[in-house]
């Protein structure tokens, strides 16, 4: 039994099939990034982990024990960091560490909410509120907050999504420091093949929906630290994101893109050049049609 | 400097001067019965100048009387938002509540102030008590309650999934979420709601004091409507709208700083 396993999963929004077959098993300490398509169900597979949605088929387990619910053993980092505007930078962790560890004393519970706003570097800006940090700062309380209740699997849904390319890069490379030290569980989804080769152990690409479902895993076995800048000449590196890319417009290549629009034939009718030069807004009927032009 | 100047003191003032100008022309030609500006400043003096003086019931400074009208306003007032609120609460979360009450609600909502006063009247008739008082205050409450209730319901039901889901995954318990995410994220909701319905509870004291007689700046108006003083009519009338207007000010300062936050 794998740390965490996801056996047939299943889930449908208004009759249209989002996810099918889905089966996963990740071991503990593993990274994995699932990668695919903007809007093919990567979030909702995130959310099936986490528990905020239930499966329609299959079932979700978490060492062993079946998932029915949220629970703070999953720690979630929100693709738009979800921080309370009205709470500062200390009072977002607070609020979850507050949460998780009841018993501790309000010492004990201030030391470890220092601990993680100094692990993402926010030991400056700890009294600031939301709005007044910048989106990297954001997402990196965001971390720290699910970080702080010591998660037993962390699931990053697109964290860095919203970033410029330079924040962003600092930023996976600031995971990937603190993956190193904490050995956490992680479950990345992305939708950059070069984030995924730089974060994970395994790479497993989405299908495209509907009905998306999971490709087979690619192992990513760069040596760690991995360096961004020496990586791209790594022969390795470019074989890997060859390969994944390749996988992934696959997918797509299949897809077939049908657009629909309105076409207006032309008026026929003698024209009196007389007239007043105005559009027509009444037209009659045949002259609009509508036309599907499918790709292929 | 020069423009904040005139924006904000030369405008208004030749905005004052274009009424003054009608009334005096007004109550000089067509409307022989309507109290010049100026006499109606020489009838209004003693109460202006001696805003607290109180020479019998119904002959006070105006400021008393408008004290009378703000403490029954405030106490009307805070009625509606203390059963409003939660109203407000169970609409935005529970959509069976909203199937049952919304109806009702939308029905009683747009009736006057002038309508429910009797009705309060004959509540509190029975009881022995000071009927105008409670019926007063329980029309100022029924009628200024409806924008909280439905403000705060819009904000229930604003607030991001985002912040629920925070809650959920962190399994907060129903009461946590409710004052640690709800009703933070809810406030400048909420606060729109107490703005509007403070306007509200104002227009209806003034009515609310014509129909019981009550000392206040309504009452006030009524009684030297009767007494033929039509001065002091036009007196509190800018009394009631100058007192309307700083209300309308102060809660907006509450309002921005909760805008400010989230």
């Amino acid at each position: 039994m794998a740390f965490l396993e996801l056996n047939n999963v299943s889930k449908s929004f208004g009759g249209q099939r989002v996810l099918s077959d889905i089966n996963l098993s990740i071991e503990e300490g593993e990274f994995v990034a699932i990668v695919g398509y903007s809007g093919q169900g990567k979030t909702t597979l995130i959310n099936l982990i986490a528990g905020l949605i239930k499966p329609d088929k299959g079932e979700v387990s978490l060492e062993g024990k079946v998932v029915t619910g949220p629970g703070p053993d999953r720690g979630l980092v929100f693709q738009n960091y979800s921080l309370l505007p009205w709470l500062t930078v200390q009072e977002n962790i607070a609020l979850a560490v507050d949460q998780v560890f009841p018993g501790w004393t309000a010492e004990q519970r201030l030391a470890h909410i220092d601990k993680y706003v100094a692990m993402v570097k926010l030991s400056h800006a700890k009294d600031r509120l939301p709005k007044q940090l910048s989106g990297g700062m954001r997402q990196r309380v965001s971390v720290a907050r699910t970080l702080a209740i010591n998660p037993r699997i962390l699931l990053l849904d697109e964290p860095l999504g919203a970033l410029d390319a330079l924040t962003r890069g600092t930023l996976q490379d600031e995971i990937a420091n603190i993956w190193q030290t904490e050995r956490k569980t992680v479950v990345l989804i992305t939708n950059s093949v070069d984030e995924a080769l730089l974060l994970a152990d395994r790479i497993i690409p989405l299908t495209i929906g509907p009905g998306a479902t999971l490709g087979e895993s690619i192992p990513v076995t760069l040596a760690r630290p991995r360096d961004r800048k020496g990586v791209n000449h790594d022969p390795e590196f470019k074989r890997l994101r060859a390969l994944v890319t390749n996988q992934l417009l696959a997918f797509n290549a299949n897809r077939k893109v049908s657009l629909s629009r309105k076409l207006i034939r032309p008026d026929l009718l003698p024209e009196d050049l007389e007239a007043p030069r105005v559009n027509r807004p009444p037209r009659r009927p045949g002259e609009e049609k509508n036309e599907v032009v499918v790709t292929s | 400097m020069k423009s904040f100047k005139i924006d904000w003191l030369i405008l208004p003032l030749i905005g004052v001067a274009c009424v003054l100008l009608t009334w005096t022309v007004s109550s000089a030609t067509w409307a022989k019965d309507l109290p010049s500006p100026l006499k109606t400043w020489e009838a209004s003096k003693p109460y202006i100048m001696e805003p607290f003086t109180k020479r019998g019931e119904m002959d006070q400074g105006i400021l008393r009387f408008s004290w009378y009208s703000l403490v029954l306003v405030a106490q009307g007032y805070a009625i509606a938002l203390i059963i409003g609120t939660p109203i407000g609460f169970f609409l935005g979360l529970s959509t069976t509540f909203t199937k049952t009450f919304d109806p009702i609600i939308q029905v009683l909502r747009p009736v006057s102030p002038l309508a429910w006063l009797p009705l309060g009247l004959v509540l509190f008739l029975g009881t022995g008590k000071d009927a105008g008082t409670y019926g007063a205050l329980f029309t100022i409450a029924i009628c200024s309650m409806w924008p909280t209730v439905l403000n705060t319901a819009v904000g229930v039901r604003a607030v991001p999934q985002d912040y629920l889901n925070v809650g959920k995954v962190l399994k907060l318990s129903r009461w946590k979420t409710l004052t640690k995410i709800l009703i933070p994220a809810t406030l400048p909701y909420m606060f729109t709601g107490f703005r509007l319905s403070l306007g509200i509870a104002w227009l209806v004291i003034v009515a609310a004091e014509m129909l019981t007689g009550r000392p206040g700046v309504g009452g006030f108006l009524w009684q030297e409507y009767n007494a033929l003083i039509y001065e002091h009519i036009i007196l509190s009338i800018i009394t009631i709208g100058v007192i309307g207007f700083i209300l309308d000010r102060l809660m907006s300062l509450v309002e921005a700083r909760f805008k400010a936050i989230s």
